[in-house]
């Protein structure tokens, strides 16, 4: 910089220094005197002509400031690449990675910046799904708070001192044989694995070791002891007419959802949607809390954790019984519906599974035997081909982490690893650490782990690499970067090949690694070029010879040895019991610093922005706690301090709290939201356990708010709102559940839709609809943050979603059956009992969006024709001309309009992804960003309706069936939401509704006649007709 | 850089504008029907390059047209049809210069394989022209080439002076805009000024009249009014206009016509807040859409690539220019700059002149592609452009006008075949984009 001599003051106070000057030298603004500012703005003591000041002063600088045009640049590419063009977006199939969770995704690029991610509809395992954190992986990209660049400690250095400095270290190490340790959890990609494998050859002294923040190290220990497979089966529930789940939320957060998902909607789409199909798969799911894939269970059992293997062992006695099984020797347990599902099992023998969320080998051992009387592994469960998404090994996790305290590691390195943080004896890890000689980690950030080592080489996101994945043994997904690094970050597999003394080019080693390991196994290529570029097109690779079928499995466990372990573990107890869950957006915590997950609403809980103790009704009574109340919850000496949520079918005397909140070195939005709990699992017998039996619980005085999106737990009978019913009656009647309310006028009761006030609105070219299958519809949330990304909604935050006013579009209602007996009660009584939800309840999900009503409520009250209605169908919002009124929200029956309160996007309160320039980059540019002080909602995704007409017309023909795709039906894992045109016959849509309007489709609030454009089809329980049923049924009338 | 808009600038315009108008109304008086005739001119002037090309003349036939066609396709980038030289020399007698079909259709499918035999007429032509090379055509037949020939001897034959009209001179540019812009409401007004002008006119005869008349009567009043007899008429008018000063309904009816007024010009100076119209701010690099589009009539869609295709129709980037400027021009202090931005790596930031507010979606394709709208029926006589201007107003009730005038384009596009036929069994009238929905809010915001 220039020498500067002169100096100039600003005035003479600068010169004299006065007191004053120097109080507000700093200060460009003068304080405003006392509160009299505050007060205007929150309008509390706002005299009148203050107010008008404000506002004539307001309107001149509005008026003044508009005047002034900005410059405004048009900057185009210097070279543009061939190919693309700006506006127009490109698509390039990769490979979601987070830990092991794998799946193959469509990347939407906008110039050259991913801003949409969508299921591969080519990949066979997840059929075009997404779950919520597929969908939400994109906004982690664009996480201002990772590294930029490789660090020595607090020291940013480059890459090749980096390099120099590891390989010297690492040759050091090397020669005098000290162990170096690779920790990291499953790796599903072979090109991967080679590196390590080169990296080993070079470094003979070096070990992987693989865990998982959840593991399922005890399914792999049983199938080793069982089969002689150290591996993870595959799972068809399509198969399946009896599932039984026995604490495994296969749906949410077990193994691999996103690929049980769409095999397990199959089996419970019925009607037209299910092609004629009457028949459903009877789902019995026994566990402690109520997880997302309890509430699609058609008959639901609780136990305490201590009880986990008993449940498995009486039932496998029960199914051995009759099935010529070798009984076992445990005390019996008593678990609601345990007795009909053995006999469902024995009934449907060959197309039955059951499967166990416990890590314990002994309790995975006995299910094997289950499954294997039940002949499962000739028809649901594939040993054949294993799946990869599971690899970690306790027991070496376990060694390696006495190794590491007992000063035997020399180096250690973390890739996609924070054991200090999610594993149960991280403390201890912590502790060792700073003892290792040569301590690094690939992680985006100094996180829990990554802050105590000594380098931190940071990886680039997934979407930024190059990778291939085989998450099912032959089946092949490829991972390509869809945007160039945006930090100074490096590949891991580039970084440990450098090491190697290999090439970094990690493009070309997977390159090569196809062609040598796959490229002979395809068929119909000339070239390998052909083939590497067909198969970074379709993303994924799934030759023939991959699809083994299931079978030739002998089950060679030792049952009677497994019972004497479960006898021993499993004893029965009188206290409180924890169960630590994994919660279906967060997961193990690795993607906390994501505002779309944090926001995102627990399926079941509805609550975001914490995790928290739930408890039964009947155990926070006992404890004299209400929600919100803070319980401390100490296990061996650790304790956490957690609010209290009431959750309706939890098992009583036990605390579930969900793993992967509590984050210390995350990022803001992570920091300090909920407690850790993963010190409160333990190691038993080499494996990790995710519950504590011997659990202090009291009360600990405070209150904590609990961020809810639903607050509300019943329907209240409303049969206008939820219309449901059981298998059984529905094969006799197709109508079954159906509610059709009657409006009685002069001439008799009539249809609703019979009489109206108004012309209704042509749809002559168009009309934009959707069905929303309740049967299929598992509640998991793909579609509430497919819509957030794909529609710029705005994260508001804990303390706005305490004020009611998040901003998703979409939400999915959560309803709880509740028991009362409302014949009996009397009004009043009746309804208040009706707010109570069952200690066990029924459970449905309703997505609930704006049903773009024909006679809508919210466009008749606008003042300035913000809201009017297309001649598509479409309900459409005009937001610049919104003033602001909210009187649509009100006269909303659906209550689907968000309000902007604050101006989101660049407000430092809400420090999200909208407010830094990064952040912004996620922005969808066909979606206008909302200013504050207008109301928004769901708009059926017209960017993609416009989008869709217009490649129709610019290719001079009719848009073709279902080309048009709403994001949230995209993003559905199980085809639960059908949009298309209802003027189209051929669309599904439309041949749906043509069976289905006069069966099982519904429209929410028939009876006030304002006819949207959504239709629900019944939810059809599995259930047997029964006199229980019969009350609760008429109970909901 | 950092371009201000000149407001002053458009003020002036707008005044001169006015005064040509007045002008213009003048003659109207005597030359109404002309005034139509030239309105409608003005309306058909969006041609484009494309349609301001001479109607293929004289004679030529089949051929001829196929010619042209083939040129279009292939030639025109590098070529002119006229004796002027763009990247290729111009081909205006192109066979009688050369040594004859021959030849000609050696070198058109591969030139350099012409000039490697040492042709001398070849190498000539290759070193002249800095040694650039010609494409080589091997897709064009013996026949083909001919097409083109005769085209080439069609056009440059002599023919009646079919040339669109003459770039207007520099000071007439306004005058121009006026007329390129006014549609019928413009036309109203003139004749309302016309009106107020002929009342104007009418109100001095009148005042004249009674001067000589109150003249001519005043010495017939007696002697008792000596007074008042010996008043001037400017006294007399004097004391008059005091009466209705001090006369309260003329007050009030001023004040009301005052308040009136003054509203008025302020909720259109509100109006006009955000409206760019006539903004023309000075680019990084002074290219000239005249020069290119008008004398050279390169085709719209050579540069800007997104027009058919998606929402922007893509300023060119730098390598788009080097396609013609690697060869033509290179010296030039305006084209330099492009070569000092590819060696710094820097894109050039052009200064964006139509700027749409982020809450209205418009799509290039949609109007161009399938609507089939000339560019100029939006952006002005851009041919005839030095300097880039807004001429639209770009306001949403210019949008919405046109979206109420204009036919859609349904000719041989099946996705409008349903909603023609529909629109055939209500009515007669042609299919509007207002018709089938082209006033939704969301068709434009989302």
């Amino acid at each position: 910089m220039e020498q500067v001599t002169k100096r100039y003051w600003k005035g003479v106070e600068e010169l004299r220094n006065d007191a004053t000057y120097v109080k507000n030298a700093q200060s460009e603004f003068a304080e405003p005197s006392g509160s009299d500012l505050q007060s205007l703005i929150d309008g509390t003591n706002a005299p009148r002509r203050d107010f008008l000041k404000t506002l004539g002063f307001g309107m001149a600088a509005v008026s003044l400031a508009a005047c002034e045009a900005p410059v405004r640049k048009a900057i185009p590419y210097l070279n543009k690449p061939e190919g693309t063009f700006p506006t127009i977006s490109d698509y390039y199939a990769s490979t979601f990675t987070d830990g092991g969770d794998h799946a193959s995704i469509i990347v939407e690029t906008r110039e050259g910046r991913p801003i949409k991610i969508e299921g591969n509809p080519l990949s066979s395992l997840s059929r075009g799904g997404t779950t919520a954190r597929v969908q939400a992986s994109l906004l982690s990209l664009y996480d201002n708070e990772k590294l930029k660049g490789p660090k020595r400690g607090e020291t940013d250095i480059d890459w090749a001192t980096a390099d120099k400095e590891i390989i010297s270290q690492l040759s050091t190490i090397a020669a005098r044989g000290g162990a170096i340790r690779i920790v990291s959890s499953t790796i599903a990609s072979p090109s991967t694995k080679a590196v390590i494998a080169d990296f080993v050859a070079k470094y003979p002294s070096a070990r992987h070791i693989v865990y998982d923040a959840n593991s399922a190290s005890g399914i792999i220990q049983a199938n080793q002891a069982s089969f002689g497979k150290a591996v993870v089966p595959s799972y068809d529930f399509s198969k399946a007419k009896t599932i039984v789940s026995i604490g495994a939320d296969f749906l949410g957060t077990w193994v691999a959802p996103l690929d049980h998902a769409k095999p397990y909607a199959k089996t419970r789409k019925i009607g037209a949607v299910g092609g004629g199909n009457k028949e459903m798969s009877r789902h019995y799911q026994f566990e402690t809390i109520l997880s997302m894939t309890g509430a699609n269970a058609d008959y639901r059992g609780t136990y305490k954790p201590s009880q986990e293997g008993l449940v498995v062992a009486n039932l496998y006695n029960k199914v051995a019984a009759k099935l010529g099984g070798t009984a076992v020797n445990v005390s019996p347990v008593t678990v609601q519906y345990l007795d009909k599902a053995a006999a469902d099992l024995i009934a449907s023998r060959g197309a039955a599974v059951v499967v166990s969320g416990s890590n314990d080998p002994n309790v995975q051992i006995l299910v094997n035997a289950l499954n294997s009387l039940l002949g499962s592994y000739s028809s649901t469960i594939n040993l054949n081909v294993p799946v990869n998404y599971r690899q970690g090994n306790d027991q070496q996790m376990n060694a390696f982490i006495d190794e590491l305290k007992g000063g035997r590691v020399q180096a250690v390195m973390f890739y996609m690893a924070n054991p200090v943080y999610d594993h149960p004896r991280g403390a201890e890890i912590a502790d060792a650490l700073p003892k290792v000689g040569l301590s690094l980690s690939f992680g985006d950030r100094a996180d829990e782990t990554g802050s105590l080592v000594k380098y931190m080489t940071p990886a680039p996101h997934f979407l930024e690499c190059w990778n291939d994945t085989e998450p099912k043994a032959g089946f092949y997904s490829l991972t390509q970067p869809a945007i160039t690094h945006i930090f100074k970050t490096r590949q891991m597999q580039s970084s440990l090949l450098t090491w190697a003394g290999k090439s970094n080019d990690f493009q070309e080693y997977v390159r090569s690694y196809w062609r040598t390991n796959l490229f002979p196994k395809a068929t119909g290529f000339t070239t390998f070029d052909e083939f590497w570029i067909k198969s970074l097109h379709d993303g994924v690779f799934e030759p023939a010879s991959a699809t083994v079928a299931a079978g030739g499995a002998t089950f060679a466990g030792n049952v009677a040895a497994a019972s004497t372990g479960i006898s021993q573990r499993y004893k029965p107890t009188t206290g409180i019991e924890v169960a630590l869950y994994e919660k279906v957006g967060m997961g193990t915590g690795s993607q906390a610093n994501n505002p779309w997950i944090q926001e995102f609403p627990d399926p079941v809980s509805k609550a975001c922005w914490d995790n928290y103790a739930a408890v039964s009704q009947k155990t926070a009574t006992d404890l004299g706690v209400e929600q919100n109340e803070t319980l401390k919850i100490e296990v061996a000496g650790k304790s956490v301090e957690l609010p209290v949520l009431v959750q309706p079918g939890q098992a009583d005397q036990t605390v579930a709290i969900a793993i992967g909140y509590g984050r210390s070195k995350s990022g803001k939005c992570a920091n300090g939201v909920g407690q850790n709990a993963y010190p409160l699992a333990s190691v038993i017998g080499g494996t990790v356990s995710m519950a504590a039996v011997n659990a202090a619980v009291s009360k600990a005085g405070g209150r904590h708010e609990i961020a809810q999106t639903q607050t509300h737990e019943t329907v209240m009978g409303r049969r206008a709102v939820l219309q449901e019913g059981i298998l059984a009656r529905y094969k006799k009647n197709p109508k079954e559940g159906r509610y059709e309310p009657k409006v009685e006028t002069s001439e008799g009761a009539v249809t609703p839709t019979d009489i109206t006030l108004w012309h209704g609105y042509g749809k002559p070219n168009h009309s934009w609809g959707m069905v929303i299958d309740l049967n299929s519809c598992i509640g998991c949330g793909a579609c509430v943050v497919g819509c957030i990304s794909e529609n710029n909604t705005p994260t508001v935050g804990r303390d706005e979603v305490l004020a009611r006013r998040e901003m998703h579009w979409m939400r999915i209602d959560r309803y709880y059956s509740s028991d009362a007996d409302f014949e009996s009660m009397g009004a009043i009584e009746g309804y208040r009992a009706l707010e109570v939800a069952s200690a066990n309840p029924e459970v449905t999900f309703q997505p609930m969006l704006c049903q773009h009503c024909s006679n809508a409520p919210c466009e008749t009250v606008c003042p300035v024709l913000a809201t009017t209605h297309s001649t598509e169908g479409l309900n459409q919002m005009t937001y610049n001309r919104c003033i602001g009124t909210r009187y649509c929200a009100n006269n909303c029956p659906y209550k689907v309009r968000r309000f902007n309160w604050f101006k989101y996007h660049d407000e430092d309160k809400f420090d999200y992804q909208f407010n830094n320039d990064l952040g912004k980059m996620v922005i969808n540019p066909d979606v206008t960003v909302r200013a504050r002080g207008v109301i928004e909602k769901c708009s059926f995704c017209v960017q993609r309706i416009q989008e869709g007409k217009l490649t129709a017309k610019k290719e001079r023909r009719r848009p073709l069936p279902d080309e048009i795709q709403s994001a949230c039906a995209q993003a559905c894992p199980t085809d639960a939401i059908i949009f298309g045109d209802m003027n189209n016959p051929e669309s599904t849509i439309s041949k749906v509704l043509s069976t289905e309007l006069n069966e099982r489709a519904f429209h929410v609030l028939e009876e006030i006649n304002v006819r949207p454009q959504i239709a629900y089809l019944t939810k059809i329980r599995n259930k047997e007709e029964g006199p229980k049923q019969e009350t609760t049924q008429e109970t909901h009338a | 850089m950092k371009v201000k808009f000149d407001y002053k600038l458009v003020v002036m315009s707008r005044l001169s504008r006015f005064c040509g108008a007045l002008t213009l109304a003048a003659l109207l008086l005597f030359h109404g029907g002309q005034m139509n005739a030239q309105d409608s001119t003005a309306a058909q002037g969006g041609g484009g390059p494309a349609a301001a090309t001479p109607a293929a003349a004289a004679g030529g036939g089949g051929d001829v047209a196929k010619g042209k066609e083939l040129f279009e396709n292939n030639c025109k980038t590098c070529h002119n049809v006229t004796a002027e030289a763009l990247v290729g020399p111009g081909l205006a007698g192109v066979r009688q210069r050369t040594p004859g079909d021959a030849w000609l259709q050696k070198w058109i499918k591969n030139s350099s394989a012409l000039i490697a035999t040492g042709d001398a007429y070849a190498v000539k032509i290759f070193n002249q022209f800095n040694k650039t090379q010609m494409t080589s055509f091997t897709n064009l037949s013996d026949g083909d080439i001919k097409s083109i020939l005769d085209y080439i001897d069609s056009e440059s034959a002599p023919k009646a002076a079919a040339v669109p009209g003459t770039p207007a001179p520099a000071g007439g540019g306004n005058v121009a805009t006026t007329a390129a812009s006014s549609g019928p409401s413009e036309l109203f007004t003139f004749v309302l000024v016309a009106l107020l002008v002929v009342m104007l006119l009418v109100l001095g005869v009148l005042l004249v009249i009674v001067t000589i008349l109150s003249k001519a009567v005043a010495p017939q009043t007696g002697d008792a009014l000596v007074g008042t007899q010996t008043t001037p008429l400017v006294q007399r008018i004097r004391n008059g206009l005091v009466g209705t000063v001090n006369n309260s309904t003329v007050r009030t009816v001023a004040i009301w016509l005052f308040l009136f007024v003054a509203t008025k010009m302020s909720i259109d100076g509100l109006y006009s807040i955000g409206i760019q119209q006539g903004y023309a701010p000075k680019q990084p690099i002074a290219y000239s859409h005249k020069l290119h589009a008008g004398q050279y009539k390169i085709d719209c869609n050579y540069c800007h690539t997104g027009v058919n295709k998606g929402k922007s129709a893509h300023i060119p980037s730098a390598n788009i220019c080097m396609n013609c400027h690697g060869v033509i021009k290179k010296e030039s202090p305006e084209i330099q700059k492009i070569y000092a931005a590819i060696e710094q790596n820097k894109p050039i930031e052009w200064i964006r002149v139509h700027n749409l507010p982020d809450l209205a979606y418009f799509n290039h394709s949609q109007h161009v592609n399938v609507g089939n709208v000339q560019c100029q029926t939006c952006h002005g006589e851009i041919q005839k452009m030095e300097v880039v201007e807004q001429r639209s107003s770009l306001t949403m009730g210019w949008c919405i006008d046109c979206h109420r005038k204009t036919e859609v384009n349904t000719k041989d596009n099946a996705y409008y075949d349903k909603l023609v036929a529909l629109h055939r069994k209500e009515t007669k009238e042609p299919l509007k984009v207002a018709n089938i929905g082209g006033l939704e809010c969301s068709k434009c915001h989302y």
